[in-house]
């Protein structure tokens, strides 16, 4: 909490919710709403510091409630201002009324969800349920799993949400305390690196604005609506293309060599990969290592982004593969085999592929519970097996759980 | 194989229980004769603010499977019976569901019955109903229109004469003796019985010839597609000049051309230009932005925009400067202020005439507003020796 705020380029040590805070500066947001919850409220605390010593100028309006909180930014947003918000848990689910007209009327916006379990039982450990309430929504979903992927996942929103052939809301998905509270060293990108790489948002004839009336909104029946979920349904379609072409920008400019998608880790001749997201990556590749010396080829292959779900880029890679575990950090109570959310996604994706794997599925590290190396070694093992024993294994293990 | 079909089409909200009452009535009460029936609502016309016109719809067949056969597909295509509430509809029915102006005809069959609730005659009303062809019958029941609906229901036994007059018009939706009973159970007693059996021996039809009526195509328009849509249903508000003549100045906001409201309102404003002392207070309180504003500062109530709720009457502070007069009256769309201007002793005597002939006597008693929106003619509604259980021949 006490970290010095270098306004210049250069290494800092910083947490995920410092880093957006610094993306916020960077990006020169306008209106920024604010209403506590941890572990999102974290950057609610850096960027009002900023503004209080002089180095960020926007306005910040503490909100009475999540509901207001959204609401606020959406409007600001149909005005042409670049906002910021976010939230956590059930006050993320508190906005839900906002979450979803925002993507309806096409409003670009950018939050931050500090991922934390859904109470109750009160708790404030990170699973992934609260952020991905909303994919089904038209919002862009990321999941960084350090403060300097943070950086290109911050800008990299901006640039895809405020694209004319997109105008959809994007949350970045930080796991509480794991990114939003973990310090490490980062590289933050230059003023002038970043006023090349983002244009200013320009909402071109539908502002709302007095030199340009219009009406937004207005009440829409059946003769009506499809064709605005229709529109909808292409701008999220367009999010994936105009992703991956910003994202050669963004290499360019910040001599980043990243995959837009993918995170593939140690995969080129690997058996079996564990597909997850967010900052289990972490524990999962020293794990990796750790069975490497034991002649396990096994490697990860995390996903970047879940909306837009990049189908053809995870088609691709993860044919290559015998067997595929994918862990969810987060539940889906009821559903196909029981399984998590990204294990059905990543099930559905891959129905038809060429040489399509075997696909086991876990849910691990709920409510902030941690993914332990002797876990990813479990899991890596049952996987295995399903190769030994040439059959799917459809059952989906709970992980480190009593 | 037997179906019969028909339709209630009343203002939202203000008429609703009233056309509820006659659409469910029929359904009971053919159940009682053994058959199937269904009783629903169109509902894109839904939130019925504003006395929006509305549907309600009821089919009734001898078995399950012929009744699912028409039920399957929402809007019947045709229906034997319209019973329309409010004669102001006559000039068409513009609901929520934008779907352009429908013509009150519109799904009336070859010969059917349009049983209308109206103190003008039957071949006035027909002026005002679009011309098709194929001929059909107005069957008329001389009542003011029932507004009531919203939070207390006017038992003046419109209902009742309703369900006797299209009975009539229609015999093969149910029995009289099941009608009686089912009016028991769901309308009223006794009184309403004798109402339902008197209206039925007196309806009389009145044939509309092919080619009868209004001449005027109905507003339609081409809806388009999701890649011309703009984005979030995004309309333009943006206003251009008030043209008249070689004066060219003003000001007329954007409205959704969509949406015209031509039906939406049962009564509407008439200016008195020369009282007009240009004080802006209609202009500023008029919720729909209705007025545009003329080159040389009048203001001149666009009937495309009009929903006929009166604010501009009540807040006008001049007397007789603008007066809520019965829609029911005219025959035209145009602007007031052109026709003031064009010729001011005529637009003297249109003024006149509207006021005498259309003159909207239900009010409220304490605030003197007029319209179902204010409430006026409640506090009678629900006196029951309001009650009318004459038969026409009393009238």
């Amino acid at each position: 909490m006490a970290t010095a705020v270098d306004t210049g380029a250069g290494v800092e040590l910083l947490t995920g919710s410092e880093v957006m805070a610094h993306i916020c500066r960077l990006a020169d947001v306008d209106v920024l709403t604010a209403y506590p919850i941890r572990p999102y409220d974290t950057v609610m605390q850096y960027v009002s510091r900023m503004i209080a010593n002089g180095e960020f100028d926007a306005d910040y309006i503490p909100a009475e409630s999540e509901h207001g909180q959204f609401e606020i930014v959406k409007h600001a947003s149909a005005c042409g201002a670049r906002v910021f918000t976010g939230s956590s848990g059930v006050g993320w689910l508190y906005a839900m009324e906002p979450l979803a007209v925002t993507a309806g009327l096409r409003l670009p916006m950018v939050a931050l969800v500090g991922c934390r379990a859904l109470d109750d039982p009160g708790a404030f450990g990170t699973e992934h349920n609260d952020a991905l309430l909303v994919r089904d929504l038209g919002w862009l979903i990321n999941f960084p799993d350090t403060p300097q992927e943070s950086v290109e996942m911050g800008l990299m929103a901006y640039r895809v949400a405020e694209d004319p052939r997109v105008f959809l809301p994007c949350a970045i998905a930080m796991d509480g305390a794991f990114l939003t509270h973990s310090q490490a060293t980062v590289t933050l990108p230059s003023q002038e690196q970043v006023n090349e790489f983002l244009p200013p948002y320009d909402r071109g004839d539908l502002l709302l604005h007095p030199d340009n009336p219009i009406t937004i909104a207005p009440q829409a029946n059946e003769d009506w609506l499809m064709e605005v979920r229709r529109q909808s349904s292409e701008a999220s379609k367009n999010a994936y293309t105009v992703l991956k072409e910003v994202h050669k920008d963004y290499c360019r400019i910040f001599n980043d060599d990243t995959n837009p998608f993918l995170d593939e880790y140690m995969t080129d001749d690997a058996d079996v990969v564990l597909v997850g997201m967010g900052t289990m990556s972490l524990p999962v590749k020293v794990a990796i290592r750790e069975m490497r010396k034991d002649g396990i080829k096994v490697g990860m292959v995390r996903l970047k982004w879940v909306r837009p779900f990049p189908t053809e880029e995870l088609r691709a890679s993860l044919s290559r593969f015998k067997a595929v575990g994918v862990i969810d950090r987060d539940y889906s109570f009821g559903s196909p085999y029981g399984g998590g959310i990204l294990f059905n996604e990543v099930k559905a994706a891959l129905y038809g592929a060429n040489n399509e794997p075997f696909m086991k599925g876990f849910v691990c590290g709920l409510g902030g519970r941690e993914v332990l190396l002797a876990d990813v070694r479990s899991m890596t093992e049952q996987v295995l097996a399903t190769i030994k024993s040439g059959k799917p294994d459809n059952e989906v293990t709970w992980m480190g759980v009593r | 194989m037997s179906i019969v079909s028909y339709e209630v089409i009343y203002r939202g909200i203000f008429q609703r229980l009233l056309a509820n009452k006659i659409s469910r009535t029929f359904v009971l009460a053919a159940v009682k004769d053994g058959k199937q029936g269904i009783s629903f609502g169109r509902y894109s016309d839904s939130p019925e603010r504003n006395g929006i016109p509305c549907k309600l719809f009821g089919y009734i067949a001898d078995t399950k499977e012929e009744l699912e056969e028409v039920a399957a597909q929402y809007e019947p295509k045709q229906v034997n019976v319209t019973i329309c509430v409010d004669d102001t509809l006559t000039k068409g029915i513009e609901s929520w569901g934008w779907y352009g102006l429908q013509p009150l005809n519109a799904l009336t069959k070859p010969g059917g019955t349009i049983v209308l609730t109206s103190t003008q005659s039957a071949e006035d009303l027909a002026k005002h109903i679009h011309r098709r062809d194929t001929p059909y019958n107005i069957s008329l029941i001389k009542s003011e229109p029932s507004f009531a609906g919203l939070w207390v229901y006017k038992d003046d036994g419109t209902d009742a004469r309703c369900l006797g007059a299209a009975l009539k018009a229609c015999p093969d939706i149910c029995s009289m003796a099941s009608l009686a009973i089912a009016i028991r159970e769901n309308v009223g007693g006794d009184e309403h019985v004798e109402t339902a059996r008197a209206s039925y021996e007196d309806a009389r039809s009145v044939e509309i010839k092919s080619g009868e009526g209004e001449t005027e195509t109905p507003f339609t328009f081409e809806k388009p597609g999701w890649e011309d849509m703009r984005l979030g249903v995004v309309i333009d508000a943006v206003g251009g000049h008030f043209k008249y003549g070689d004066s060219d100045g003003g000001y007329v906001p954007g409205r959704n051309e969509y949406f015209k409201k031509w039906s939406t309102r049962s009564m509407r404003p008439v200016l008195n230009f020369d009282k007009c002392t240009k004080c802006t207070l209609c202009w500023v309180a008029c919720p729909d932005s209705v007025f545009d504003v003329t080159p040389d500062g009048f203001f001149d109530p666009n009937m495309e925009a009009c929903c006929g709720c009166g604010v501009c009457e009540a807040i006008c502070p001049v007397a007789d400067c603008i007066n809520m007069v019965n829609e029911v009256v005219f025959d035209e769309r145009g602007s007031q202020y052109m026709m003031w201007k064009d010729d001011k002793p005529a637009f003297e005597k249109y003024v006149a005439n509207a006021n005498s002939k259309g003159k909207v006597e239900n009010r409220h008693p304490i605030t003197g507003l007029a319209g179902a929106f204010s409430g006026a003619g409640l506090e009678s509604g629900h006196n029951a020796s309001n009650f009318q259980t004459k038969s026409l021949k009393d009238l």
